[in-house]
């Protein structure tokens, strides 16, 4: 924009943002006004046509009822909270080992983890598929909630940094005073954690209700899968009726939607604070 | 794998005598259980590290070993056969020919950069409505996957958003079959890659230049500095470690796509990436050996790029984790 008189570059600037925002969100608002088209509306308009309603809910009723997405959520609820408080436990635990204590192997652990962060989760399915059935927990949330947990190093990291910032002087006193490790653990160390447990729910929640590769390969059972195979499985018994899959789809990215509008500023830094110092 | 298992269990008398001497020295009275305190943190590892162990290293060693086996993931026994899986990996057209579709994903990739550079760096100057704009571009990244996939299977289909948009900006010659045509779809899918990670890109990016104190910017202010020179000498340099680390990473990331094409095309139409051929190989053909040799080979691939990042990028300036 060299030498470009300001009115001009000012015009570009906004022209271009709105372009953007268009084209990010053009694709999504279709969708949203073909979910609320009947099915012959949706075959013989075009896709700028509004809808000759705003309220024909039929499509989301549809959705929810006959498309499981109402039990779908259940499931993801269930893998996310069990996930979750796993995850805060197993996260807080090692970093708690990690940072608070001088032992022999402390190095060779910090790199064990570092290690894996570098290991694609989607190169060595292949290999944990086996030991996923092995464990009997094939075609069982359980076989999900136990890869969330056990193979997130990342908010172990999240964890470690924050770890850092929290006073010694807070364990020495309880020290003092006669607590144990597990009470320190308990007591002082996870209370603090909070930020820190703040950023990995909201990221990790996010992951986890995203996640379509891990349901997609562990959990087929139609009563026990999350949201995102459930949509996938729209694909099927709907494939003709696209007013039936964009309610799913608007289904799916609401509550996703709401807590990107209330918890903005957390997202961002959440998944910014990793990436930049 | 013996020294990270073997690590676990055994606490090292000598460190922790030495620790618990410490101890005692700081806090009278620290003499009980000076033994118990040296076990604590292998108490608080057991199960994060059990974890570890199970779910990420026993499968990484376990893969290598299935890669030189002729095994179908069922039977009892598993042949050895050396390095023939790796031989068909590179050898084998079928095979190769993913590797060609992930082109189109790093190309798309250095669209994805350029698009998200432009939008921080208009950003990170004054703008109305700043924070309306952030939210647009980069709630596609927050999205489930597989809306995604129905999203766009449903705007590029013949007939919809996209073809509408074209003809009615005069544009129908451009309007093609755009997953139906093996000669596009392969762009139509880098294209919503790019579509749902630029968010995420140009969030990372504008962090970055927002990390510049402001009174930089309004001392080139004063001295008479224009934007692009502002571009030039101060956006540039501030995010050149978080650029050279997305680059770098583009690499592995155009070979383990699987969601999108997946979703929307299940790998038809010549739109086969290297993880859906995997999953294939393993899940649907029964061929656990190739499927694992193809695995090692993106996870050998991984590893040198991230070896490559750490020589060209120092670990000061960024930081993935």
């Amino acid at each position: 924009m060299n030498g470009v008189k300001k009115g001009v570059g000012g015009t570009l600037k906004y022209a271009s943002l709105v372009l953007g925002a268009v084209l990010a969100m053009l694709p999504l608002v279709l969708i949203i006004t073909g979910s609320f088209k009947t099915d012959q509306e949706f075959l013989s308009t075009g896709p700028f046509k509004a809808p000759a309603s705003w309220t024909n809910f039929s499509n989301y009723a549809t959705a929810f009822t006959e498309g499981g997405m109402l039990r779908a959520f259940g499931n993801t609820i269930i893998i996310f909270t069990v996930a979750i408080i796993g995850t805060i436990f197993i996260g807080a635990a090692a970093a708690y080992a990690l940072d608070r204590f001088t032992f022999f192997g402390r190095k060779a652990v910090l790199g064990l983890f570092l290690l894996a962060t570098l290991v694609p989760a989607v190169t060595t399915q292949v290999a944990t598929f086996q030991i996923i059935k092995a464990l009997g927990l094939y075609n069982t949330q359980g076989a999900l909630i136990l890869l969330f947990t056990g193979t997130d190093i990342v908010s172990i990291y999240i964890f470690v940094q924050f770890m850092r910032s929290i006073p010694r002087s807070l364990d020495e006193a309880a020290k003092m005073d006669g607590a144990g490790h597990v009470r320190i653990f308990l007591r002082i160390i996870v209370p603090n954690l909070k930020p820190a447990i703040a950023t990995v729910v909201i990221i990790k929640g996010i992951a986890i209700y995203n996640e379509f590769y891990m349901p997609f390969l562990y959990l087929t059972d139609p009563e026990k899968r999350p949201i995102s195979t459930t949509l996938f499985a729209f694909k099927g018994p709907y494939g003709s009726q696209w007013e039936v899959i964009s309610a799913g789809i608007v289904i799916t990215i609401i509550p996703i939607l709401l807590l990107f509008l209330f918890l903005q500023k957390y997202i961002y830094n959440g998944f910014t604070s990793g990436a930049t110092k | 794998m013996a020294n990270v298992t073997g690590v676990v269990p055994t606490p090292a008398k000598n460190a922790g005598d030495v620790r618990s001497r410490a101890a005692r020295l700081i806090k009278p009275g620290g003499t009980r259980g000076g033994r118990r305190r040296s076990l604590t943190p292998y108490l608080f590892l057991v199960i994060p590290v059990g974890l570890l162990v199970l779910l990420t290293y026993v499968p990484v060693a376990n893969m290598f070993f299935y890669s030189i086996t002729d095994w179908d993931g069922l039977d009892k026994t598993k042949n050895v056969i050396g390095f023939d899986n790796y031989v068909s990996v590179f050898t084998e057209p079928d095979n190769l020919r993913v590797f060609v579709v992930s082109l189109y994903y790093f190309a798309g990739s250095f669209v994805q950069m350029a698009l998200a550079l432009y939008f921080a760096t208009l950003l990170s100057f004054k703008v109305r409505f700043k924070n309306l704009w952030k939210g647009f571009l980069f709630f596609p990244y927050l999205i489930n996957g597989v809306a995604i996939g129905l999203i766009f299977l449903n705007f590029v289909k013949p007939g919809g958003g996209l073809d509408s948009t074209l003809m009615a900006l005069g544009l129908d010659s451009l309007v093609k079959q755009w997953t139906g045509d093996p000669d596009v779809i392969n762009y139509t899918l880098a294209g919503v890659s790019v579509w749902r990670y630029m968010g995420l890109n140009f969030v990372m990016f504008l962090g970055a230049i927002q990390s510049v104190p402001r009174d930089i910017y309004e001392a080139a202010d004063l001295d008479g500095a224009t934007r692009w020179h502002q571009f030039r000498h101060i956006i540039l340099p501030s995010i050149r470690p978080i650029v050279g680390l997305s680059f770098i990473l583009a690499i592995s990331g155009s070979l383990s796509v699987f969601e999108i094409p997946y979703i929307m095309t299940g790998g038809a139409n010549g739109s086969e990436t290297f993880v859906i051929r995997t999953v294939r190989m393993a899940f649907v053909n029964n061929k656990v050996g190739l499927a694992s040799a193809m695995a090692v080979v993106l996870l050998i691939i991984v590893l040198l790029v991230t070896w490559l990042q750490r020589r060209l990028v120092p670990d000061e300036e960024v930081d993935i984790v």
